[in-house]
């Protein structure tokens, strides 16, 4: 059978993409035995600045940039009607965030969203999933020689939430990918963050935060491809669990092609077990075709939560429960502080909090 | 007046091969602005009295009593036991990463006094109380204890001293890993509180270097497990020439 075919297949769970993923909480995103809804819940938040674009069009009018893999992936591309654009013109330097935001049905979506920042732009995205949604989703993102884009993927779903997304980054020449995947709510999460490059000098810094609570699923799956000389990648995932049940997944694949001379990559993957009778899972995996780099590792630890830390907030009156928030918001605050959005950031904090107070409930 | 009174403590900590007890019944009271040299061997249990009052889960209390003031200070949980009054400055304080200083000492203050400290009052206090200590004001923006030399922990627990204001200390071997300035400027810390509050203070050690810094009124010989011998300052003298043999042989 050749690859085009295999990707059309339905996973039994077997394969090794799909191992990890709790197929019968997926509610039908993988096997599309579901009803659709063809509705396009995502949306730009506020009036979108100069130079900035957003349009529903025909998926047909825009071929995607990359061959995918993943059956989701593929299944949405077949599937949707309209992707939607949204387009950052040349030479801008757009300081606010560009909110979009997502409004699911009750019934299914899938969603094709293509994004292109423009010959030496820079500007920051934040895409916010909230409320109840089962949505599969493609993110094309194609950064155009020297641009720059933080994009920030904020997954505070509802609790029955399903949500399976691929975020794929093509980046040109000197240009600049910062990728923030934070995912706190939802019952099941399978988000693959993965980047590729045009152009030399292209550089890649993925990071992700999750937090998994009582029976909530929570994958990550990177993959970042090396193809060409001169690039650069940094991934740093941090999560946390609690309660029985919780589990999170990080898959970090790193690809070093023969011809990537000069590539410069470092992956990191910690969790935090705050609980018994949580799991975390954690795979780095590095290929390297060649020995002429300038630097390629990768680090994962799973630890259990620190009783020493939490004796000595103690010790100097400070009460249990805000002495563990402390540390955790401690744990987290490496990446989320980068998100340089203090409302974001007290808002994914106060989000950790309350779930964290009602694990076991 | 404070009164921190230890009567007849006994206390065990879990082992692989069971229960090891470790204190065998310590009678001990430490009245405010009285300072009491607990001086003892390696393994002589020190550590576990200074943790045990504190609080710390790894130990289990098996008999006896401490009380702070008449109020029963082992039915307190460990924050409690510090807004009571108590406190441990650590002979290996904990990095809590991502938790910076200044964010650290102000949600400490806040648990102890029981209302968050007036901004202006509290930025000029932290700075004074960290110049006297000769600690950099960029201190304030890193993560607690993280990356700390020896000699920054300790004085960064003077540090939390002179903030948090105690009734009684414990100082578990404050001494240990500092040089001879940084031993007068942690010292110096120590008898400042001592002076501005009546501290009470219980200083453990192993050496006498630090008795010459801060003068004890009465020295403690701990050894096996319980206190063997009593004095006044003189004590210290005679272990300085003798060591602790006859009291691991006794």
């Amino acid at each position: 059978m050749n690859q085009l075919a295999t990707n059309y297949l339905t996973p039994s769970g077997r394969e090794e993409a799909w191992r990890f993923t709790p197929l019968k909480k997926l509610a039908g995103l993988h096997d599309l035995n579901v009803s659709l809804s063809d509705n396009i819940s995502i949306s730009a938040k506020n009036d979108l600045p100069k130079g900035v674009k957003i349009t529903n069009i025909d998926t047909s009018d825009l071929p995607p940039a990359y061959v995918a893999s993943d059956i989701v992936t593929n299944r949405v591309r077949r599937e949707v009607a309209k992707s939607t654009l949204l387009t950052i013109s040349d030479d801008l330097e757009i300081v606010e965030p560009i909110f979009l935001k997502r409004k699911c049905g009750v019934s299914a979506e899938l969603s094709r969203v293509v994004i292109q920042v423009g010959v030496n732009s820079r500007a920051t995205l934040v895409i916010e999933n909230n409320g109840l949604g089962k949505l599969g989703e493609e993110i094309e993102v194609t950064l155009a020689a020297g641009s720059s884009l933080n994009f920030i993927s904020l997954q505070e779903w509802d609790l029955n939430s399903v949500h399976v997304a691929q975020h794929h980054a093509i980046i040109g020449k000197d240009a600049q990918f910062n990728s923030y995947v934070v995912s706190i709510g939802g019952s099941t999460i399978r988000i693959s963050p993965t980047v590729e490059y045009t152009g030399t000098g292209a550089s890649a810094e993925m990071n992700g935060v999750y937090f998994a609570t009582d029976e909530q699923h929570i994958e990550h799956r990177i993959h970042v491809n090396h193809g060409i000389p001169n690039t650069k990648s940094r991934v740093n995932y941090k999560g946390a669990l609690a309660g029985k049940g919780a589990h999170t997944v990080w898959i970090g694949d790193v690809y070093i092609n023969k011809s990537a001379e000069g590539t410069d990559t470092y992956e990191l993957n910690r969790n935090l077990l705050l609980t018994d009778g949580a799991r975390a899972d954690s795979v780095p995996n590095l290929e390297i075709e060649t020995g002429e780099i300038v630097g390629a590792g990768h680090a994962s630890t799973t630890g259990r939560f620190d009783d020493e830390q939490l004796f000595y907030l103690q010790s100097r009156g400070i009460p249990a429960d805000i002495a563990r928030r402390l540390v955790i918001r401690g744990f987290f605050a490496e990446i989320i502080n980068k998100l340089k959005n203090e409302e974001i950031e007290e808002r994914l904090m106060a989000r950790i909090e309350s779930e964290l107070s009602r694990v076991g409930e | 007046m404070s009164v921190l009174e230890i009567k007849n403590l006994q206390v065990s900590v879990v082992t692989e091969s069971g229960d090891k007890e470790i204190l065998k019944g310590v009678d001990l009271t430490v009245k405010s602005g009285e300072t009491h040299a607990i001086m003892g061997p390696n393994g002589s249990g020190k550590s576990t009295l200074a943790y045990s009052i504190a609080g710390h889960p790894k130990y289990s209390i098996t008999g006896g009593s401490v009380t702070l003031d008449g109020n029963d200070v082992l039915e307190m949980s460990v924050d409690e036991r510090a807004k009571a009054g108590l406190f441990l400055a650590m002979q290996y304080p904990v990095e809590v990463p991502g938790v910076s200083v200044s964010n650290f000492l102000r949600t400490a203050v806040t648990a102890i006094r029981g209302e968050a400290p007036k901004v202006r009052t509290w930025v000029g206090e932290v700075k004074e109380a960290m110049a006297s200590l000769n600690i950099d004001t960029a201190f304030s923006e890193r993560n607690v204890n993280e990356g700390f030399s020896g000699g920054e922990k300790k004085r960064h627990e003077i540090l939390q001293l002179e903030l948090l204001k105690p009734k009684i200390a414990i100082l578990d071997e404050t001494d240990s890993g500092l040089d001879v300035d940084a031993l007068r400027i942690v010292s110096e810390g120590v008898n400042r509180v001592k002076e501005n509050s009546n501290l009470g203070v219980m200083l453990i050690t192993h050496y006498t270097r630090i008795l010459r810094y801060i003068k004890p009124d009465f020295v403690h010989v701990f050894a096996n497990g319980k206190i063997v011998e009593e004095g006044g300052p003189e004590l210290a003298d005679k272990l300085e020439e003798q060591g602790y043999a006859a009291y691991i042989t006794a």
